[in-house]
């Protein structure tokens, strides 16, 4: 459960969020939608006590994120990245280990549930066939489901995804958003593709120059008259044949006049 | 807990491997001594405390009252002894203590920095020391607190170390990139201060020159086993750290967002490698490559895991420059083993470097 409150955030002195509030409910799968330079890895970097913050509150299972040691929120919230840089010859297994840092002892390296939470981390992400691989010989889209298996590994109850799709072809991204979707875990994922938001989360954020423009499902917050003035671009909101939820296709460039990033 | 036992079987190796240089090394010299009658004088000279006598004195000094036993008694020729025990080993145990130092804080600061051209000295630890050194030398009336060569090589080095790492850092952040400029900056500063002291040096040139160069022959064994102490000690500290620095290296939010208290982590390792590495600049001046080459060429072979890395990396930079300094003394020219561990240290690079084996961690 996350319980964020009037957040500013700057950065060099600009304010990059702007009295951002939001509740996201257990077990629910929200995406942060919107142009780039939104907000949306800041509103994840703040939740994952990554950013220091100008005003407002972040808490998590109710506790403020700033109260906790990076020890305490790595056993609540686990963060895939956009991009890692695996510059060097780990194998996956040793990285999905990582995940098990917040439970380890430092000086027994005890962890007695650890072997099977990286074992089920693997087999969920479907990474086990390559356990033993160096994570600089994957693909990108393999790369993925490895920080995906590290984040599990981590046995948190809330995921914090960037761009979770953005390096995966149309099969691995219907995986990935299928798997993550499966999950019983809190997810909120900064999503790129609406209609890939549309299909696979609970609710939708919709992000703007740093504010919430509007919050709820899909359905509701993805209107073309909405989208046309946060995206800057004209828009045409349907329902897709094959799977029933919104899709949106833009149509033709308009101005590019709200865009001040 | 696979890593647990290869660290324990490599480690087991490696520590027989610097045994068998070590006595190797100890009966090379202008009087060969052959390694069964090293092995003699080294069990020879062990011996295990077995008592205290009861004297007056021993309330005010016990350590003197503590009567040693040896459990070994081979005959010997006294002289092998007195070469092996008072002539050889000393500059053994000075090699050995500075390798193991400078290949583990070597290997901490590659994996710190993420960057392969790190060595022990990038954040100034090095060229404080010489500033300290040379300053000694040149000008010893100048020192406060009788300071002799050492303490004051030692001081100059985490003077310069806390320097860098305050002008890097900003509110509670200590971004690495910073502390890499920083300390690039600082050494060029440090250098000219080394520069001037050397054109002021007179008459002690030749030993400002021969201390800058690095060199083994000087320390006593006190000195070399205080050095190699506060090494093992600190590798000790720094692999609790192991898992952490390995979270670093997929970069500092990740092993944020995995538990890794990324600024208090940077501290301890930069904190315990500078001054290790200022423990051994103190007796050996400023030896190069051991603390690049050696983490690297460990890195190939045992992997990029710093659990395993480390104590191997610290183990072989030991018997790496007691090798090194024997191929130094046994020659026809004795040379200060900074300049062999270079002449072998660079090719050794170059070749790694054009097998694209250190291009990157």
């Amino acid at each position: 459960m996350i319980d964020i409150d009037g957040l500013c955030v700057d950065r060099s002195g600009v304010r990059v969020l702007a009295d951002v509030s939001l509740s996201v409910a257990d077990g629910e799968f929200v995406a942060l939608v919107g142009p780039n330079g939104a907000g949306k890895s800041t509103l994840l970097g703040a939740v994952g006590g990554h950013l220091s913050r100008a005003a407002g509150s972040v808490a998590v299972d109710g506790d403020e994120v700033g109260s906790l040691s990076a020890r305490a929120l790595a056993r609540r919230v686990a963060t895939v990245p956009q991009e890692t840089n695996f510059g060097f010859d780990f194998s996956v297994r040793d990285v999905v280990e990582m995940g098990r840092h917040p439970y380890r002892s430092r000086f027994s390296g005890d962890d007695p549930d650890g072997a099977a939470a990286v074992e089920r981390a693997l087999d969920r992400t479907r990474t086990t066939q390559f356990a033993d691989r160096s994570v600089a010989s994957l693909s990108g889209g393999e790369k993925q489901r490895v920080l995906l298996a590290r984040a599990l590994a981590q046995s948190v109850p809330t995921l914090l995804l960037d761009e979770p799709t953005a390096s995966l072809d149309i099969n691995h991204q219907v995986r990935t958003l299928d798997l993550v979707a499966g999950l019983e875990e809190t997810v909120v994922a900064a999503i790129h593709d609406l209609d890939l938001a549309a299909r696979y989360c609970d609710r939708v954020v919709l992000l703007a120059d740093g504010s919430v423009q509007a919050v709820g499902t899909p359905r509701a917050v993805f209107t073309a008259d909405r989208l046309e003035r946060v995206f800057g671009v004209d828009v045409t909101v349907g329902e897709n044949p094959a799977t029933g939820t919104v899709t949106v296709t833009p149509t033709a460039g308009v101005s590019l006049g709200s865009e001040s990033d | 807990m696979r890593h647990r036992s290869r660290t324990a079987s490599a480690v087991s190796a490696l520590s027989v491997l610097l045994v068998g240089v070590v006595v190797v090394s100890a009966g090379i010299g202008p009087v060969h001594v052959g390694p069964i009658a090293v092995a003699k004088v080294f069990a020879n000279a062990i011996a295990v405390p077995a008592g205290v006598r009861m004297e007056a004195t021993a309330l005010a000094a016990p350590w003197h009252a503590v009567e040693w036993y040896a459990p070994f008694g081979y005959d010997v020729d006294p002289l092998y002894s007195t070469i092996v025990l008072q002539v050889r080993l000393p500059r053994i145990a000075a090699g050995a203590s500075v390798g193991f130092a400078l290949a583990a804080a070597g290997t901490v600061m590659q994996g710190l920095f993420r960057n392969p051209m790190a060595d022990p000295s990038i954040i100034g630890v090095s060229s404080g020391a010489s500033v300290g050194a040379v300053a000694a030398i040149v000008a010893p009336v100048a020192l406060p607190f009788g300071l002799g060569l050492r303490a004051s090589a030692f001081v100059g080095a985490l003077v310069a170390a806390v320097v860098v790492y305050a002008i890097a850092t900003e509110g509670g952040r200590t971004p690495v990139a910073t502390l890499l400029l920083a300390g690039v900056a600082v050494q060029t500063f440090l250098g000219s201060v080394t520069s001037y002291l050397i054109l002021r040096s007179g008459d002690s040139i030749e030993e400002v020159t021969y201390w800058l160069m690095g060199h083994l022959d000087a320390s006593r064994i006190e000195e070399a086993l205080i050095t190699g102490g506060i090494s093992f000690a600190l590798v000790v500290v720094l692999y609790l750290y192991a898992e952490d620095l390995n979270a670093l290296l997929l970069g500092e939010t990740d092993a944020r967002s995995v538990g890794v208290e990324v600024e208090w982590t940077k501290r301890i390792l930069l904190a315990a490698s500078s001054i290790i590495t200022g423990a051994a600049v103190a007796i050996s001046g400023v030896i190069g490559f051991v603390g690049l080459i050696v983490p690297h060429a460990l890195r190939l072979i045992v992997g990029p895991d710093h659990r395993i890395l480390l104590p191997t990396s610290a183990l072989a930079g030991a018997s790496f420059l007691v090798a090194a300094d024997t191929l130094a003394r046994s020659g026809p020219a004795e040379l200060p083993v900074g300049i062999v561990t270079a002449a072998v240290g660079a090719p050794f690079f170059l070749y790694l470097l054009r097998k694209r084996e250190v291009s990157e961690l």
